[in-house]
């Protein structure tokens, strides 16, 4: 049960990571790659985490997995922000 | 199934790797390398995961990944713009001369060297039968070591003279920074976003700094990994426009730059004033020792880092503070 | 299980190809660095699964320390610097 549950996580996680890659390569411009890179990878981690949390051994490295998350979390939300706001002061400088 | 799911994969790093590298050192554009340099360390991270070597990931994780990235991006930044590859107007660029033909000839061929015997190296390595006679020395001598990860072990405990050596070096690295003058000016203070990711991201790195370096005894890890983790912390305080980045002022810096050679020769040192030979622990003393020692050489190592990053004295202990000093005295 | 953790490496692998195809192309630097996230990401997600696929659980604590240090690389880019008379 538990493996069934945690495959359909980890495999739906693999779907959006290439979902976002996909759209990383296909959308025409800066910002609809950054909507769609940020969404989609932190989404597609979050779920692989999840699937591989259900087979761990102890408490500790769940709570090392959900750190990982939220660090990636926080991390590409900042970075989505700031690569965003320098590419609006370039176009605004030229 | 999965093995050769694993070979595939294998292969697809490798490919990517060697992408990378060749993408770098190719474009003609400085910032574009840099950057893809930072994706070939990424990617080597996850090379050494994959290659069963956990204590060299998370150093290249460390230090390719995030430190030398951060280091080349600002050294690239504090160059005139636009960066031109080839400039007609410069009377330099007449033309490769005689000086610079021999120079690239000579460059060609010690890399031809090197990658000679590294092929022959590599081969030979392959041709020659197995023997496990080095795991076998290590695994034996484990319980005696004071730790039970064997790569600690060699480094700070059978190896332990190499890494006295080592942290000299880095010692003297920082000496030729602090040679260079004042530290470049730093950043502008940063927006709320980033603010607000430092204000966790700091914490949380220094912690995981100190974990690296408490685990080290057990699991991958160590003092030289938790000194770079620590560093990464100074780098983002510093990325944000603090003046205060954790490097202490004055002769405490000082004290710390030299703490990891330091430590280790009085460790050392004690050791040859008891009656045993040089670094050799007593079985019974040689976890806490190795502990004390690892604690003092991640400070420096982190002090190293930064003060690179820094390119030079920080504004509280070079000329520019003496002199603001004086002057502050003179005008009461 | 190893079959899927494996399969799944491969297509985390597919994705990292994908980002070095943008982060070689650009155009822009903007679009470079977001490669680096995707890059960064894909490399947590793969030193995860061959912690389980390799059984070696350090290489969480290895994805662990990749993840708090993605977010320095794009500060770097972006970081403004002082200029000299300050």
């Amino acid at each position: 049960m538990i493996n069934i549950l945690s495959s359909i996580l980890i495999l739906a996680g693999v779907f959006f990571y290439l979902a976002g890659s996909i759209g990383l390569l296909r959308l025409p411009d800066l910002y609809s790659r950054l909507h769609a890179l940020t969404k989609a990878d932190n989404l597609g981690l979050g779920l692989l985490i999840a699937g591989l949390a259900l087979h761990s051994q102890d408490l500790f490295t769940v709570l090392k997995l959900l750190l990982i998350w939220l660090a990636v979390l926080a991390a590409s939300a900042t970075s989505a922000h700031l690569i965003a706001r320098q590419a609006r002061r370039q176009e605004t400088d030229s | 199934m999965k093995t050769m799911t694993l070979h595939v994969f294998d292969g697809l790093l490798l490919l990517s790797i060697v992408a990378l590298a060749w993408a770098s050192l190719a474009t003609t554009d400085v910032r574009r390398s840099v950057i893809l340099f930072m994706a070939f360390g990424l990617v080597l991270a996850v090379a050494w995961g994959r290659l069963l070597a956990p204590d060299v990931a998370l150093a290249e994780a460390a230090i390719g990944a995030g430190l030398s990235g951060a280091l080349l991006l600002a050294a690239v930044h504090r160059q005139p713009r636009p960066l031109s590859p080839v400039s007609s107007n410069d009377s330099r660029h007449q033309g490769p001369n005689g000086l610079s033909i021999v120079v690239r000839w000579a460059v060609t061929l010690l890399s031809a060297a090197l990658a000679g015997t590294l092929a022959w190296a590599l081969l030979h390595a392959f041709s020659s039968t197995p023997h496990n006679m080095l795991p076998q020395a290590i695994s034996g001598n484990l319980a005696a070591s004071g730790v039970s990860n064997p790569v600690t072990a060699v480094l700070l405990n059978f190896r332990a003279y190499d890494t006295l050596l080592e942290l000299a070096v880095l010692l003297t690295a920082v000496l030729g920074i602090f040679s260079l003058g004042q530290a470049t000016p730093g950043y502008q203070p940063a927006g709320p976003v980033f603010d607000g990711l430092v204000h966790w991201l700091v914490p949380v790195l220094i912690l995981m700094a100190g974990y690296l370096l408490w685990v080290g005894a057990h699991a991958p890890g160590g003092a030289f990994q938790a000194g770079a983790a620590l560093a990464a912390a100074g780098v983002v305080l510093r990325l944000a426009g603090r003046s205060r980045i954790g490097l202490p002022d004055g002769s405490a810096l000082r004290i710390v730059m030299a703490a990891g050679v330091g430590v280790f020769l009085l460790v050392g040192l004690s050791l040859l004033l008891l009656g045993r030979p040089f670094l050799g622990y007593p079985p019974a003393w040689a976890g806490a020792l190795i502990l004390l020692i690892e604690t003092a050489a991640m400070l420096s190592i982190a002090a190293t880092l930064l003060l690179a990053f820094l390119g030079g004295q920080p504004e509280s202990t070079g000329v520019k503070a003496a002199a603001k000093q004086q002057r502050e005295e003179i005008s009461l | 299980m190893p079959e899927l953790l494996s399969i799944t490496a491969l297509g985390l692998v597919f994705a990292l190809l994908l980002g070095l195809l943008r982060v070689l192309h650009g155009p822009g630097a903007g679009d470079r660095m977001l490669a680096i996230q995707l890059i960064g990401t894909a490399g947590v997600g793969m030193l995860l699964l061959l912690s389980v696929l390799l059984d070696q659980p350090a290489l969480i604590d290895v994805a662990l320390l990749l993840a708090l240090l993605a977010g320095v690389t794009a500060t770097a880019f972006t970081g403004q610097q002082k200029t000299d008379h300050d």
